[in-house]
Protein backbone atom coordinates (compact mmCIF):
# COMPACT_ATOMS: atom_id res chain seq x y z
CA UNK A 1 0.00 0.00 0.00
CA UNK A 2 3.03 2.33 0.06
CA UNK A 3 2.82 3.31 -3.54
CA UNK A 4 -0.62 4.13 -3.18
CA UNK A 5 -0.01 6.56 -0.34
CA UNK A 6 3.37 8.10 -2.54
CA UNK A 7 0.85 8.49 -5.62
CA UNK A 8 -1.45 10.03 -3.48
CA UNK A 9 0.94 12.77 -1.61
CA UNK A 10 2.21 13.18 -5.66
CA UNK A 11 -1.06 13.73 -7.05
CA UNK A 12 -1.85 16.26 -4.24
CA UNK A 13 1.51 18.07 -4.91
CA UNK A 14 0.71 18.36 -8.64
CA UNK A 15 -2.82 19.64 -7.90
CA UNK A 16 -1.07 22.79 -5.80
CA UNK A 17 1.10 23.17 -8.48
CA UNK A 18 -1.63 23.21 -11.07
CA UNK A 19 -3.62 25.94 -8.20
CA UNK A 20 -0.57 28.21 -7.76
CA UNK A 21 1.79 28.23 -10.93
CA UNK A 22 1.06 31.84 -12.28
CA UNK A 23 1.15 30.06 -16.70
CA UNK A 24 -2.19 28.81 -17.58
CA UNK A 25 -0.02 26.50 -19.65
CA UNK A 26 1.96 24.75 -16.92
CA UNK A 27 -0.88 24.47 -14.89
CA UNK A 28 -2.72 22.57 -17.14
CA UNK A 29 -0.17 20.13 -17.36
CA UNK A 30 0.20 20.34 -14.28
CA UNK A 31 -3.38 18.92 -14.05
CA UNK A 32 -2.46 16.25 -16.57
CA UNK A 33 0.02 14.79 -14.27
CA UNK A 34 -2.70 14.81 -11.66
CA UNK A 35 -5.06 12.97 -14.37
CA UNK A 36 -2.70 10.19 -15.45
CA UNK A 37 -1.59 9.49 -11.32
CA UNK A 38 -5.06 9.08 -10.43
CA UNK A 39 -4.84 6.47 -13.84
CA UNK A 40 -2.17 4.72 -11.73
CA UNK A 41 -4.22 4.38 -8.65
CA UNK A 42 -7.04 3.31 -10.18
CA UNK A 43 -4.69 0.26 -11.89
CA UNK A 44 -3.27 -0.40 -8.50
CA UNK A 45 -6.95 -0.43 -6.86
CA UNK A 46 -8.18 -2.91 -9.71
CA UNK A 47 -10.14 -0.97 -11.39
CA UNK A 48 -9.20 -1.92 -14.63
CA UNK A 49 -11.87 -0.77 -16.88
CA UNK A 50 -11.87 2.77 -14.93
CA UNK A 51 -7.99 3.32 -15.68
CA UNK A 52 -8.73 2.59 -19.00
CA UNK A 53 -11.26 5.52 -19.35
CA UNK A 54 -9.55 7.41 -16.98
CA UNK A 55 -6.68 7.48 -19.28
CA UNK A 56 -8.52 8.17 -22.27
CA UNK A 57 -10.56 10.76 -20.91
CA UNK A 58 -7.91 13.09 -19.53
CA UNK A 59 -5.88 12.73 -23.10
CA UNK A 60 -8.94 14.18 -24.47
CA UNK A 61 -9.42 17.31 -21.64
CA UNK A 62 -5.92 17.84 -21.65
CA UNK A 63 -6.20 18.33 -25.64
CA UNK A 64 -9.31 20.73 -24.92
CA UNK A 65 -8.10 22.81 -22.53
CA UNK A 66 -5.02 23.32 -24.19
CA UNK A 67 -6.93 24.97 -27.18
CA UNK A 68 -8.79 26.74 -25.02
CA UNK A 69 -5.40 28.19 -23.74
CA UNK A 70 -3.09 28.78 -26.49
CA UNK A 71 -2.54 32.40 -27.64
CA UNK A 72 -4.35 34.38 -24.84
CA UNK A 73 -3.43 36.47 -22.45
CA UNK A 74 -2.57 35.58 -19.13
CA UNK A 75 -2.83 38.95 -17.05
CA UNK A 76 -4.23 38.11 -13.01
CA UNK A 77 -6.21 41.01 -11.23
CA UNK A 78 -4.25 40.80 -7.98
CA UNK A 79 -6.46 43.82 -6.81
CA UNK A 80 -9.33 43.67 -4.49
CA UNK A 81 -10.57 42.73 -1.42
CA UNK A 82 -7.74 40.13 -0.53
CA UNK A 83 -8.72 39.24 3.40
CA UNK A 84 -12.05 39.02 3.11
CA UNK A 85 -11.69 36.54 0.10
CA UNK A 86 -9.50 34.13 1.75
CA UNK A 87 -11.26 34.71 5.23
CA UNK A 88 -14.62 33.56 3.66
CA UNK A 89 -12.93 30.59 1.63
CA UNK A 90 -10.73 29.54 5.18
CA UNK A 91 -14.41 29.52 6.07
CA UNK A 92 -15.93 27.11 3.58
CA UNK A 93 -13.27 24.97 3.70
CA UNK A 94 -13.17 24.09 7.32
CA UNK A 95 -16.95 23.46 7.45
CA UNK A 96 -16.66 21.41 4.65
CA UNK A 97 -13.56 19.37 6.63
CA UNK A 98 -15.73 19.42 9.86
CA UNK A 99 -18.70 17.82 7.90
CA UNK A 100 -16.49 15.55 6.12
CA UNK A 101 -14.89 14.21 9.46
CA UNK A 102 -17.97 13.57 10.66
CA UNK A 103 -19.03 10.89 7.89
CA UNK A 104 -15.41 9.70 7.57
CA UNK A 105 -16.11 7.95 11.30
CA UNK A 106 -19.26 6.28 9.83
CA UNK A 107 -17.67 4.44 6.76
CA UNK A 108 -16.48 0.87 6.84
CA UNK A 109 -12.49 0.55 7.05
CA UNK A 110 -9.96 0.38 4.33
CA UNK A 111 -9.99 -2.38 2.38
CA UNK A 112 -13.40 -3.93 3.80
CA UNK A 113 -16.31 -3.13 1.97
CA UNK A 114 -19.64 -3.80 2.66
CA UNK A 115 -20.94 -5.40 -0.10
CA UNK A 116 -24.58 -5.35 0.05
CA UNK A 117 -25.53 -5.50 -3.18
CA UNK A 118 -22.38 -6.68 -4.78
CA UNK A 119 -22.63 -10.03 -3.59
CA UNK A 120 -25.95 -10.93 -5.99
CA UNK A 121 -23.68 -9.56 -8.75
CA UNK A 122 -20.83 -11.57 -7.70
CA UNK A 123 -23.14 -14.36 -7.44
CA UNK A 124 -25.60 -14.33 -10.20
CA UNK A 125 -23.71 -12.20 -12.51
CA UNK A 126 -22.19 -14.85 -15.02
CA UNK A 127 -24.99 -17.50 -14.71
CA UNK A 128 -28.05 -14.12 -15.62
CA UNK A 129 -25.81 -12.39 -18.16
CA UNK A 130 -22.90 -14.33 -19.32
CA UNK A 131 -20.53 -11.54 -19.24
CA UNK A 132 -17.03 -12.76 -17.85
CA UNK A 133 -16.44 -8.70 -17.05
CA UNK A 134 -18.67 -7.93 -14.09
CA UNK A 135 -18.31 -3.80 -14.45
CA UNK A 136 -20.01 -4.39 -18.24
CA UNK A 137 -22.65 -6.85 -16.76
CA UNK A 138 -23.56 -3.87 -14.47
CA UNK A 139 -23.31 -1.46 -16.80
CA UNK A 140 -25.06 -3.04 -19.62
CA UNK A 141 -27.78 -5.34 -17.83
CA UNK A 142 -27.93 -4.77 -13.96
CA UNK A 143 -28.10 -0.81 -14.12
CA UNK A 144 -28.91 -0.11 -18.27
CA UNK A 145 -31.35 2.43 -16.86
CA UNK A 146 -28.81 4.07 -15.58
CA UNK A 147 -26.46 3.81 -18.52
CA UNK A 148 -29.05 5.51 -20.58
CA UNK A 149 -30.11 8.26 -18.33
CA UNK A 150 -26.13 8.79 -18.69
CA UNK A 151 -26.32 8.65 -22.39
CA UNK A 152 -28.78 11.41 -22.15
CA UNK A 153 -26.71 14.28 -20.24
CA UNK A 154 -23.70 13.09 -22.34
CA UNK A 155 -25.36 13.60 -25.60
CA UNK A 156 -27.42 17.21 -23.82
CA UNK A 157 -23.79 18.65 -23.00
CA UNK A 158 -22.69 17.47 -26.81
CA UNK A 159 -25.71 19.42 -28.04
CA UNK A 160 -24.84 22.04 -25.90
CA UNK A 161 -21.24 22.49 -26.96
CA UNK A 162 -22.74 22.56 -30.36
CA UNK A 163 -24.98 24.96 -30.03
CA UNK A 164 -22.52 27.58 -28.21
CA UNK A 165 -19.51 26.66 -30.68
CA UNK A 166 -21.20 27.00 -33.85
CA UNK A 167 -20.56 29.74 -36.16
CA UNK A 168 -23.63 30.06 -38.50
CA UNK A 169 -26.32 32.52 -37.67
CA UNK A 170 -23.85 35.20 -35.39
CA UNK A 171 -22.28 35.98 -39.02
CA UNK A 172 -24.50 39.54 -38.97
CA UNK A 173 -23.16 40.92 -35.87
CA UNK A 174 -20.23 40.02 -36.26
CA UNK A 175 -16.93 41.77 -37.00
CA UNK A 176 -14.61 39.60 -35.27
CA UNK A 177 -14.66 36.54 -36.71
CA UNK A 178 -10.90 36.21 -37.44
CA UNK A 179 -10.58 33.07 -35.23
CA UNK A 180 -11.31 29.64 -36.44
CA UNK A 181 -12.18 26.77 -34.48
CA UNK B 1 -8.41 5.77 7.28
CA UNK B 2 -5.20 8.22 6.08
CA UNK B 3 -5.75 7.38 2.34
CA UNK B 4 -9.21 8.86 2.82
CA UNK B 5 -7.50 12.11 4.50
CA UNK B 6 -5.51 12.26 1.62
CA UNK B 7 -8.43 12.18 -1.06
CA UNK B 8 -9.87 14.60 0.77
CA UNK B 9 -7.10 16.99 1.07
CA UNK B 10 -7.17 16.82 -2.73
CA UNK B 11 -10.42 17.92 -2.88
CA UNK B 12 -9.92 20.48 -0.86
CA UNK B 13 -7.85 21.55 -3.34
CA UNK B 14 -9.91 21.98 -5.98
CA UNK B 15 -12.81 23.98 -3.21
CA UNK B 16 -10.13 26.46 -2.88
CA UNK B 17 -9.31 26.80 -6.38
CA UNK B 18 -12.78 27.11 -7.49
CA UNK B 19 -13.51 29.45 -4.70
CA UNK B 20 -10.38 31.45 -4.83
CA UNK B 21 -9.24 31.80 -8.05
CA UNK B 22 -10.00 34.52 -10.70
CA UNK B 23 -9.21 33.02 -13.83
CA UNK B 24 -11.86 31.03 -15.66
CA UNK B 25 -9.76 28.64 -16.60
CA UNK B 26 -8.49 28.12 -13.18
CA UNK B 27 -11.82 27.64 -11.64
CA UNK B 28 -12.10 25.04 -14.28
CA UNK B 29 -9.25 23.16 -13.57
CA UNK B 30 -10.44 23.34 -9.62
CA UNK B 31 -14.13 21.66 -10.96
CA UNK B 32 -11.32 18.90 -12.86
CA UNK B 33 -9.26 18.72 -9.34
CA UNK B 34 -12.43 18.20 -7.35
CA UNK B 35 -14.26 15.37 -9.40
CA UNK B 36 -11.32 13.83 -9.72
CA UNK B 37 -11.12 13.88 -5.97
CA UNK B 38 -14.43 12.20 -5.77
CA UNK B 39 -14.09 9.54 -8.38
CA UNK B 40 -11.00 8.55 -6.49
CA UNK B 41 -12.83 8.13 -3.09
CA UNK B 42 -15.31 5.99 -4.98
CA UNK B 43 -13.02 3.71 -6.18
CA UNK B 44 -11.36 3.68 -2.36
CA UNK B 45 -14.41 2.58 -0.94
CA UNK B 46 -14.82 -0.42 -3.45
CA UNK B 47 -11.71 -1.34 -2.30
CA UNK B 48 -11.11 -5.12 -0.93
CA UNK B 49 -7.73 -5.97 0.51
CA UNK B 50 -5.39 -8.38 -1.15
CA UNK B 51 -8.61 -8.30 -3.71
CA UNK B 52 -8.83 -9.12 -7.23
CA UNK B 53 -10.25 -7.67 -10.04
CA UNK B 54 -13.92 -8.13 -11.06
CA UNK B 55 -13.63 -10.23 -14.05
CA UNK B 56 -13.78 -13.96 -13.92
CA UNK B 57 -11.67 -16.59 -15.46
CA UNK B 58 -12.77 -20.27 -16.76
CA UNK B 59 -10.30 -22.53 -15.10
CA UNK B 60 -10.04 -20.60 -11.57
CA UNK B 61 -12.32 -19.56 -9.38
CA UNK B 62 -12.43 -16.23 -7.43
CA UNK B 63 -13.59 -15.47 -4.35
CA UNK B 64 -12.25 -12.63 -3.65
CA UNK B 65 -13.30 -9.79 -5.78
CA UNK B 66 -13.52 -6.40 -5.50
CA UNK B 67 -16.83 -4.21 -5.52
CA UNK B 68 -18.00 -3.92 -8.82
CA UNK B 69 -20.90 -1.48 -8.58
CA UNK B 70 -18.94 1.59 -8.33
CA UNK B 71 -16.44 1.05 -10.47
CA UNK B 72 -19.85 0.90 -12.54
CA UNK B 73 -21.00 4.33 -11.29
CA UNK B 74 -17.55 6.24 -11.37
CA UNK B 75 -16.92 4.67 -15.06
CA UNK B 76 -20.10 7.13 -16.31
CA UNK B 77 -19.26 9.71 -13.93
CA UNK B 78 -15.83 10.07 -16.10
CA UNK B 79 -17.58 9.88 -19.36
CA UNK B 80 -19.98 13.07 -18.12
CA UNK B 81 -16.99 14.83 -16.30
CA UNK B 82 -15.95 14.60 -20.12
CA UNK B 83 -18.58 16.61 -21.56
CA UNK B 84 -19.34 18.84 -19.21
CA UNK B 85 -15.77 20.33 -19.01
CA UNK B 86 -16.23 20.66 -22.67
CA UNK B 87 -19.17 22.58 -22.47
CA UNK B 88 -17.28 24.60 -19.30
CA UNK B 89 -14.58 25.35 -21.62
CA UNK B 90 -16.28 26.23 -24.94
CA UNK B 91 -18.42 29.07 -22.79
CA UNK B 92 -15.35 30.37 -21.32
CA UNK B 93 -13.70 30.83 -25.13
CA UNK B 94 -17.15 32.56 -25.73
CA UNK B 95 -16.64 34.67 -22.63
CA UNK B 96 -12.93 35.84 -24.13
CA UNK B 97 -14.47 36.60 -27.79
CA UNK B 98 -16.78 39.09 -25.72
CA UNK B 99 -14.82 40.61 -23.53
CA UNK B 100 -11.48 39.89 -24.43
CA UNK B 101 -9.83 38.95 -20.78
CA UNK B 102 -10.60 35.47 -18.57
CA UNK B 103 -10.69 37.65 -15.18
CA UNK B 104 -13.83 37.04 -13.53
CA UNK B 105 -13.82 40.64 -12.09
CA UNK B 106 -13.30 42.51 -15.41
CA UNK B 107 -16.74 41.04 -17.33
CA UNK B 108 -19.21 42.34 -14.42
CA UNK B 109 -20.30 44.84 -17.30
CA UNK B 110 -22.57 44.00 -19.51
CA UNK B 111 -21.88 44.67 -22.81
CA UNK B 112 -23.13 43.99 -26.24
Amino acid sequence: MTELYLLLIFMIIAAIIAIEIKDLLSSIIAVGAVGLGLSIVFLILKAPDVAITQLVVEILCLIILIRATLKKDLLFSTTGRWFLNTLIVAGFISIFLFVAGKALRELPEFGRPIMKVAATYLKEGLSKTGATNLVASVILDFRAYDTLGEATVLFTAVIGVLAVARRVGRKKQGSELEEED
Amino acid sequence: MTIYLLCLILFCCGLYCILRKRNIIKIILGIIIAEYAANLFFILVAYRLNGRAPIFSPDTTITNMVDPLPHALVLTAIVIGLATTALLVIIAMRIYEKYGTFDITKIKELKG
